[in-house]
């Protein structure tokens, strides 16, 4: 039952992507809180369509619904590749109130942020689940790698057969430490970047046009 | 964990729950047995670990039911996945399973990770 639901499925992934050429890949950007995530949205968004995605912070769960940028055209080498970006909200396994109190917040508004942060976590699982064609996995390369949702959100990705790169971002930070994490995921391709300082993106936009092509 | 009691509240309860145990059950019956454990403040030990698919929707379903001052999440440490990026259909269709591994699961203020690697994870219990 099992081997045949693989098999169905599987079957079902392949042909959905053969079917769909036409349509622009939907590319979920993935990662812990406070990777950089929707800087690197607005860095793409805003090289290739001159628009922003949404707005950044330092505080942790800014982010807290999946955004979606439609048709981002990316050249490069001669490569074009039309893609969705979708910016999702940082995963945790774990959402206090009282951390947002650190950031000068009132229990009111700090309370409703994790509440909105949590829905924004179960959102983003479900669209890695059901409807992203790739992923960009996004690391803070000053932070260390080897955590539980990393791996877990690594495994999920590789289950569901989708291409991945991880992004080394910030690297513009002192204590930045890229062989860390491509070490951590020997697996894959990491590409170094600051998307805040817009470091090495045309190695960044050359992945994304070979990998998600 | 119905057929266990509890027999004060000044310890900390550790269930160490078998692989042949949760193969029987559904994956929302074993996120349910999970996350009842440790919403009592219990730690849960998987000796077979979940499937990455099973790791979602408790991150999905735990998410849900984060309320404040009452349960802020779970904590969970496991090794890492053993899966080669190749192994794909194939793979599956010729029964390479990804590698079971032990998983530790907790409420996320009892339980903090001191140090984590490819083959040791090291973790302070506290009780509420």
């Amino acid at each position: 039952m099992g081997l045949l639901t693989n098999l169905k499925d599987s079957v079902s992934r392949v042909t959905d992507r053969l079917f769909a050429d036409d349509e622009p890949k939907r590319i979920g950007i993935y990662g812990p809180p406070n990777a950089g995530k929707t800087t690197l949205a607005n860095r793409i968004a805003r090289d290739w369509t001159g628009d922003a995605v949404g707005p950044e912070s330092h505080i942790p769960h800014e982010t807290r619904r999946a955004r979606r940028k439609e048709d981002v055209t990316i050249e490069r080498n001669g490569k074009t590749v039309t893609i969705d970006i979708v910016d999702t909200p940082g995963v945790t396994t774990k959402v206090d109130y009282k951390e947002f109190l650190d950031h000068d917040m009132e229990k009111g508004d700090a309370v409703k942020r994790s509440r909105e942060a949590t829905e924004g976590v179960a959102e983003a699982m479900h669209w890695l689940r059901e409807d992203v064609d790739g992923v960009v996995y996004v690391l803070d390369s000053a932070t260390d790698p080897f955590t539980q949702v990393n791996t877990m959100l690594i495994g999920i990705i590789e289950s569901q057969d989708l291409p991945v790169l991880i992004f080394a971002n910030k690297v513009d930070l002192d204590d930045a430490d890229v062989k860390r994490i491509s070490d951590a995921f020997p697996q894959h391709e990491t590409v170094p970047l600051s998307a805040l300082e817009g470091d090495n993106m045309n190695e960044v936009y050359e992945k994304i046009a070979e990998y998600f092509g | 964990m119905p057929e266990a009691t509890t027999p004060n509240d000044d310890g900390v309860r550790i269930d160490l729950i078998s692989g042949a145990r949760m193969e029987g059950l559904t994956s929302m019956e074993k996120i349910r047995l999970i996350l009842d454990s440790v919403r009592d403040g219990d730690i849960v030990v998987l000796e077979a670990g979940l499937s990455p698919e099973e790791e979602s929707k408790l991150i999905e379903v735990t998410m849900t039911e984060i309320s404040p001052d009452d349960f802020s999440g779970i904590e969970i440490e496991s090794y890492p996945s053993n899966r080669q990026p190749d192994q794909g259909l194939v793979g599956r269709l010729l029964g390479k399973e990804e590698a079971k591994k032990l998983t530790v699961i907790g409420p996320a203020n009892q339980i903090e990770t001191l140090h984590k690697d490819e083959d040791l994870i090291s973790a302070l219990v506290s009780r509420k």
